[in-house]
């Protein structure tokens, strides 16, 4: 019954792929899709077999095209491919686009209510009857349109030969153990596994084996894992307003807080989430409650960071511990919103007006997310500024393998704060305690907050037109040792910040710099140069601005290093070479902003070879 | 020697730096007032927190309480800033210090929103009808028709403070003028005990930039305009009620705020009802087509939850909690772990 086609599949017969193949899924945003690629993947992934699942939405709740492009990869490589070994087509306005995009010699699943204009001759055609299984499936009309989604899941199961049992409890996990919905959805992809083994005669060559390379870890995605760290980093204070593709740490903070921040011995909550009327207003509190000793975070996006730049001068220069969590998207306005960038590197790092430079950390991978949501809070105490996580769409919200989350390592660091017997210590050292006075020499002053009682510990806090005192200045002389001194803990705060990761080859010339969710991309490249043009490269990845000694010395050790970023001006390598004028002719900017997460195949078409 | 109240402190233990306002600005007469209250109710300056905008309202903060914690912050932003830091110490009483400018244009959306939350703060708009710090443009609550030096005439309705914050559901709305010091301070101590935010918007005459007779905002104008509802006295907690010789009590009304303070109202306008929002609303209304400065009490509902209770906070203060009782135990994060997807 399979509309298959002469010569494809004597060539399927003769070399199998398995566990080496992209399947990309084209359906309608808003029927439910998301389930079933989700299912496909953790089933993947719950054989032992590497994957990664990048949901590339549009910004639509109901109706839109959307993709999801899940990789296979028993090498391990999870950035996204361009190319398309197996694609699921679904919706009638995308079906000729989704079959273009299919490779030579691929698979092509479609729903047999839909009729491409012109199937190809190079691939293997396989009609699925989507429609027909949903009704037979007894489900309530309503649903299904989710329903039929999910016999591309049962077809693909027995096609590729995905676990059955895998994918049960792929779907037990996302309904929560609801037996109702478990039941009817994995009905409905038994019933289409069984029809694909009746009336489907496999022509291609790609399968699924299982391996062991999952075990013990887990999928997740980033910024679910931001959002637990933060919880056990003793967040106290968190205000958001809504925006995609950031809303889901918020909304993973309010759904864990009755969980994990119950108080043992009131039983209240030990965090406040209020979802403000703005990010003016988001920022405005999390400086309010930073400044009164609470462990402060917002979180949103670009167009939100926009919206934020005034307060975060004012939280620089009145020294208030908060954290901005940005997950990056493509802006302003809308078009694309829903599409990843890195693309606010240098706004965020030059963010306010007068002279301002700012903390930002570049988490990687979950674990690195859950890890920066603890130690941000941490840095932000410490060097009582605000500090950015900057994350973005691909890594916020797509799934990535990781290890289990870590307990944080060090016990929480609530930074100089001076409480009312610490004051009283002081005064009987004969010691005057002063708001902004560089007692250390690290320039990161000690800090009374709201509450404290003792005698002179209050302080009257403005932007700027202070004096170590907190009093009210506008001595030229004054402004400048403040200045300076803010300028100081800056750079000797670099101490606190995650160090760069380095990875190095044999016999390399050539180094690559980059930073956050292009890792995997990057690493695949360096495999691709190595093994197909004998290219060894060295690989720094950056953590945290500003940069530590190691990045200058990385630079200053490669003849050229190509700077990879996902943004169009090439923002790191801005960066790089205005802090290292002297070696700026060694920087090769390589950076490319299309709205997706880039692929090693780009990433090794910039390099000289 | 000066004189001391119940926890021996004098009026000069409530004052800040020196005002630089202008001599007899509206605003240098509210931190007057401001000064006397908290002195006369025996609050702890240190159990106070002030909170300001930009603009010369929101400078005054600087002068006074300088034993409390302050935070002048930015245009518009008090209100936010204000929320973020009270909830860190619900022992703490907040003072939110604004403007016209800072509360009905730039900060207005934060000004309904704060007033949602019913945060435990006193926000006091010391009203001008113009921009002082900018030198004297027409703000949102300026009268139509006002002429200014350099600016024309203000061909625009005004805004009402005390009708956005009764639109908004405040629980505890009022206005003044600061030409009338004793209503002022009474207000501004009934405010002081209100569980949640407390709206005062006081007339508070700019003598630089709007203080020509025929401006509502003018000191002249107020005081030949000024219509109060009532007479009205404040008793701190545990103090008895006196009703003045000779009244009975059917002529005064008592309200009973969460802490077991009263506020006294001697009606003076016949059958007010301040627990009744739409009469306020009514009573504002009513006081245009009249021509005159509507003051008092208007509206209060002493019982409504504050952010506080809304959010499930501990009664101690959060910024003091050990790091014991925020970050979760490894076992917690075991059983999170546990509960992903895992392979
Ligand atoms: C973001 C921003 N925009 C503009 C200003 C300039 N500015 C300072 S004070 C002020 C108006 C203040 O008016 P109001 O709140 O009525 O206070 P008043 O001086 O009348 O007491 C303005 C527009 C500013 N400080 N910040
Ligand atoms: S300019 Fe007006 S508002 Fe400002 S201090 Fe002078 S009188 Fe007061
Ligand atoms: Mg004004």
């Amino acid at each position: 019954m399979s509309e298959s086609l002469s010569q494809p599949a004597s060539a399927a017969a003769r070399s199998e792929v398995v566990n080496d193949f992209s399947i990309t899924v084209g359906t309608i945003n808003g029927t439910g899709s998301q389930t079933s690629n989700l299912t496909i993947l953790r089933a993947l992934f719950k054989m032992g077999i590497p994957v990664s699942g990048k949901n590339l939405f549009p910004s639509n709740i109901q109706g839109l095209p959307t993709w999801y492009t899940i990789r296979v990869s028993k090498e391990g490589f999870i950035a996204r491919r361009d190319r398309h070994e197996i694609v699921v087509a679904m919706n009638p306005a995308t079906i000729d686009d989704d079959l273009a995009m299919l490779m030579p010699g691929g698979a092509f699943f479609y729903a047999d209510h839909l009729r491409p204009r012109q199937m190809r001759d190079d691939v293997v055609a396989y009609p699925m009857p989507a429609r027909k299984l949903a009704r037979e499936s007894g489900a309530p009309p309503k649903l299904r349109d989710y329903v039929a989604n999910m016999v591309y899941v049962g077809v693909l199961a027995h096609m590729l030969g995905i676990d059955l049992e895998a994918i049960h409890e792929a779907l037990r996990y996302h309904f929560h153990g609801k037996a109702s919905a478990t039941d009817l959805n994995f009905k409905v992809v038994q019933m289409a596994a069984e029809w694909a083994a009746e009336n489907l005669e496999k022509q291609d060559p790609f399968r699924v084996e299982p391996m062991e390379a999952t075990r013990g870890l887990i999928l997740e995605d980033g910024n679910e894992a931001l959002a637990l760290g933060a919880l056990f980093g003793g967040l106290q204070f968190l205000a958001w307003y809504p925006i995609t593709p950031a809303s889901s740490v918020a909304e993973t903070i309010n759904q864990y807080i009755p969980k994990l921040r119950r108080d043992p011995v009131t039983k209240k909550h030990t965090v406040a989430s209020i979802q403000a009327e703005d990010e003016l207003a988001a920022i405005n509190m999390a400086i309010g409650a930073g400044w009164a000793g609470l462990r402060a975070m917002t979180s949103t996006s670009g167009p939100g960071i926009s919206l934020m730049a005034e307060a975060v001068g004012l939280a620089y220069y009145a020294e208030v511990p908060v954290v901005l969590v940005d997950v990056q998207r493509v802006g302003p306005s809308t078009g694309l919103p829903t599409r990843t960038q890195q693309g606010d590197i240098t706004f965020t790092y030059f963010l306010s007006h007068g002279d301002t430079e700012h903390i930002m950390l570049f988490p990687a991978n979950i674990n690195e997310a859950f890890e920066y949501g603890w130690r941000a809070l941490d840095i932000a105490e410490r060097l009582q500024a605000p500090i950015f996580v900057l994350m973005d769409l691909d890594l916020g919200m797509n799934h990535w393998m990781g290890q289990p989350f870590e307990y944080p390592d060090q016990p929480m660091d609530r930074g100089k704060v001076l409480w009312e017997e610490d004051l009283k210590k002081w005064a009987e050292e004969g010691r005057r305690w002063c708001r902004y006075e560089d007692v250390d020499g690290d320039g990161v002053p000690y800090r009374t907050v709201m509450g404290n009682r003792y005698p002179g510990a209050a302080y009257f806090t403005r932007g700027t037109g202070h004096d170590e005192c907190a009093r009210y200045s506008e001595d030229p002389d004054v402004w400048v040792r403040i200045n300076q001194r803010i300028k100081k803990k800056y750079h000797l705060g670099r101490k606190y910040l995650p160090k760069p990761v380095l990875d190095t080859m044999d016999d390399a010339q050539v180094g690559i710099i980059a930073y956050g969710s292009t890792d995997p991309a990057i690493v695949e490249a360096r495999h691709i140069l190595l093994h197909e043009h004998h290219l060894p490269t060295d690989y720094l990845r950056v953590r945290a601005v500003p940069f530590h000694d190691e990045v200058g010395d990385f630079i200053a050790a490669h003849e050229v290093v190509y700077v990879v970023e996902a943004n169009r001006d090439g923002q790191m390598a801005q960066l790089l070479r205005m802090a290292y004028p002297e070696l700026a002719g060694r920087i090769v900017s390589h950076s490319r902003s299309d709205g997706l997460p880039l692929t090693a195949e780009w990433v090794v078409s910039g390099i000289q070879k | 020697m000066a004189k001391t109240n119940a926890i021996g402190l004098t009026k000069a233990d409530y004052k800040g730096a020196p005002s630089t306002l202008c001599q007899g600005c509206g605003h240098n007469s509210i931190l007057s007032q401001i000064i006397s209250a908290l002195f006369e109710m025996n609050v702890v300056p240190e159990d106070v927190a002030k909170f300001s905008g930009i603009g010369c309202s929101s400078k005054a903060p600087t002068y006074m309480l300088s034993r409390s914690f302050g935070f002048n912050g930015l245009h518009g932003r008090m209100p936010p800033l204000a929320t973020g830091a009270l909830v860190a110490d619900p022992t703490i009483k907040g003072i939110g210090m604004s403007g016209d400018g800072d509360t009905a244009s730039i900060g207005m959306g934060h000004f309904k929103h704060i007033i949602r939350r019913n945060v435990p703060l006193v926000y006091i708009v010391a009203n001008n009808g113009v921009y002082g710090l900018t030198k004297g443009q027409f703000s949102a609550t300026a009268d139509k028709g006002l002429r200014l030096k350099r600016q024309g005439e203000n061909p625009y309705m005004p805004i009402d403070i005390c009708m956005e914050a009764l639109a908004s559901n405040a629980t505890f709305v009022a206005r003044t003028f600061a030409g009338d010091p004793k209503q002022v301070k009474t207000l501004l101590k009934a405010a002081y005990h209100h569980k949640g935010l407390a709206v005062i918007d006081i007339i508070s005459p700019c003598v630089t930039f709007n203080n020509q007779p025929e401006s509502r905002y003018s000191y002249s104008w107020a005081k030949d305009h000024e219509a109060a509802l009532h007479q009205i006295d404040f008793v701190p907690p545990r103090e008895e009620i006196w009703l003045d010789k000779g009244m009975e009590p059917g002529e005064a009304r008592t309200i009973r705020l969460h802490d077991g303070s009263a506020i006294v109202l001697k009606q003076v306008a016949a059958d007010y009802d301040p627990t009744d929002r739409f009469g306020a609303i009514k009573a504002i209304e009513e006081s245009y087509a009249q021509n005159v400065l509507l003051t008092g009490l208007l509206y209060i509902d002493p019982e409504a939850p504050n952010l506080y209770e809304i959010l499930n906070l501990p009664d101690e203060p959060l910024n003091r909690l050990t790091p014991d009782r925020l970050r979760p135990t490894p076992e917690q994060l075991a059983e999170v772990n546990a509960s992903l997807f895992g392979a």
